[in-house]
């Protein structure tokens, strides 16, 4: 186990070595001028072109150039956004806990009512509950997220006034905690339910079939037939074994989450990592929106690394082979 | 295949009309850049003319829509069919020849999968000024493929150690003809489902990425693009952006419909 754990771990941080190599090579190699937009319309001389160039070490050849970017990350260095001109690792450690809380808000959602209409369909297989629910959690894949929040925040928060359409905090509350939190959870119900409706057809999908797997197995014939209540066969007995699979896949939803979250956060002015990096797509932002994105793939690596090893921790299969 | 079943039948029914009406729909709808009332240059809610309205330039909405399927339609399967050689040639490369090949592709692949393709696209797309749709095209292929690769390197290993494999090469078979005569053919199946489900994908990416302003650049009609544009005025005239969105969620509703509905007419075991 110590040594699965060991080799799980040194796999990941290759990945993300990988993955960070990767992206700087995929904005330092391809064609296009990072520096065209810095003459405000005018085409840059050749001393100002030096002079930026030396100021963001385009000069330096290529290896020295990841070198230096590969040392920064390792000290929490990611450069100076252009657009705020503040070091990019505050600018992010900012907008962090709006998109953790958006985010988990919504895994929260996908993971318990997700989870309950899997297994509901799964119980009923073929039914029309089963066929509609299908289809519907399909549609909500296919629906762009942007449009969706679009459509809520116009009807829901401009037409009828119900919830707040844009923003995570009403500057003009009054009260104390309590009513800020009450404020900030206002703010949180369109966002969350647009992304979770865009995104729970995964999880619903995996339980079903996950869940179709285990009441096929003899064990649930054997709990059936020791005349268990269909509630204690289904729930103590299939879902138990069927939620396993389901669970490792925790980290396979958060890009779909992340990518969502860009369009949503930008859609609702959500305050996030989501709308900064849409924000620096718009300034052309480059320190920002690499800083971005190395800190979207280790999330993703860490968090797929979790849920391997909370795995491996539930289930004994795993943990002695 | 997808035919079996009512929900790939619908969705099959719903993909060719709207390939039908890319095809078609130009020739019989209005110019999709005519402004109608150069004077007031307001959009007007649909009408007989105009059944989805006119925008705030005064153009046909319905048109706009029509020709948007046939940017949309054209870069999905495009780039499409571009991740899936690329996708496919990897895996077979990873999954034939193994050992140390196989292991640095698939780190790579790993590296790649760690960053959400969205934003490797913002990425790239963020750098030049404006990008040529076929160049778009390319971009939007090129980060598509590694899944894909996974895939067929996962088909490939299992066939390999078919027997119908290890007869070929007993046969004294070339490296080729094992490749593309054995190999290929059996991952035609996985390949298929995946090339549907990923034009679902794509339609809904190129469409994020022209809501953002990097995907296919105005005047040319794309659903995103379209929806952006429509942003300021969604309150006053909501059939402007409500009928693209339409477009977008039932084209990728029919794509993923078909696409099940191959995947459970080639694997019966996951119905």
């Amino acid at each position: 186990m110590r040594h699965w754990l060991l080799r799980r771990t040194l796999q990941a941080a290759l990945t993300l070595a990988v993955a960070v190599v990767l992206l700087f090579l995929l904005t330092h190699l391809l064609p296009g001028d990072p520096l065209a937009r810095e003459g405000a319309g005018r085409p840059l001389t050749s001393v100002q072109r030096e002079a930026l160039q030396a100021r963001y070490g385009l000069d330096r050849p290529l290896l020295e150039q990841l070198g230096t970017f590969v040392g920064g990350l390792a000290r929490g260095d990611l450069g100076v956004s252009i657009e705020y001109g503040r070091p990019v690792v505050g600018l992010l450690a900012e907008r962090l806990p709006a998109t953790a809380l958006l985010g988990g808000t919504v895994l929260v959602l996908n993971f318990t009512v997700g989870l309950w209409l899997g297994v509901r369909q799964a119980v009923r297989k073929g039914s029309a509950e089963d066929r509609w629910l299908t289809t519907l959690s399909l549609a909500g894949y296919a629906t762009p997220s942007f449009w969706l929040g679009l459509v809520l925040a116009g009807i829901v928060g401009v037409r009828w006034h119900l919830l707040p359409p844009a923003g995570m905090r009403d500057p003009l509350i009054a009260g104390g905690t309590l009513a800020a939190a009450a404020d900030v959870l206002r703010h949180l119900v369109l966002p969350a339910l647009t992304l979770s409706l865009v995104s729970i057809a995964g999880t619903m999908r995996y339980q079903r079939n996950a869940m179709l797997e285990t009441l096929r197995l003899p064990y649930i014939v054997t709990a059936r037939a020791k005349g268990l209540s269909e509630r204690q066969v289904i729930w103590r007995h299939g879902w138990r074994n069927a939620l396993f699979p389901v669970l490792t896949l925790f980290g396979l939803w958060l890009p779909i989450l992340v990518s969502g979250s860009v369009f949503v956060e930008t859609v609702f002015a959500w305050p996030g990592l989501g709308s900064l990096a849409a924000a620096a797509v718009n300034g052309r932002d480059y320190p920002l929106l690499m800083g971005a994105s190395v800190l979207v793939a280790t999330i993703v690596i860490v968090a797929s690394l979790l849920s391997d090893v909370a795995y491996a921790f539930l289930d004994p299969r795993v943990r002695l082979s | 295949m997808a035919w079996r079943t009512p929900r790939g039948r619908a969705g099959l029914v719903f993909l060719g009309f709207v390939a039908g009406l890319a095809l078609l729909g130009p020739a019989l709808l209005p110019d999709p850049f005519r402004q109608f009332d150069l004077l007031e240059l307001a959009s007007t809610p649909p009408s007989a003319e105009h059944p989805f309205g006119t925008d705030q330039l005064s153009r046909d909405v319905l048109s706009r829509v029509v020709s948007g399927a046939r940017i949309s339609l054209s870069v999905a399967a495009l780039a499409v069919t571009l991740s899936l050689t690329l996708g496919a040639a990897v895996g077979l490369v990873a999954g034939y020849w193994g050992g140390a090949v196989d292991a640095a592709l698939m780190r790579l692949v790993d590296g790649a999968l760690a960053v959400p393709r969205l934003f490797l696209l913002l990425l790239v797309l963020a750098v030049p000024e404006r990008v040529p749709l076929i160049i778009l095209i390319l971009i939007i292929g090129t980060t598509g493929w590694f899944t894909t690769s996974r895939l067929v390197r996962a088909e490939t290993l299992r066939l390999r150690e078919e027997s119908f494999v290890r007869a070929a090469e007993a046969l004294g078979a070339s490296r080729r003809r094992i490749i593309f005569r054995h190999l290929l053919v059996n991952t035609a199946g996985p390949l298929l489902v995946a090339a549907t489900l990923g034009v679902g994908d794509v339609i809904l990416l190129e469409a994020g990425l022209s809501f953002l302003g990097l995907g296919v650049q105005p005047p040319a009609p794309s659903w995103g693009g379209m929806i952006m544009d429509a942003r300021p005025v969604l309150e006053a005239a909501p059939w402007v952006g409500i009928f693209p969105g339409i477009a977008i969620t039932l084209t990728v509703l029919a794509t993923n419909l078909v696409g099940d509905a191959l995947r459970d007419a080639l694997d019966p075991r996951g119905a």
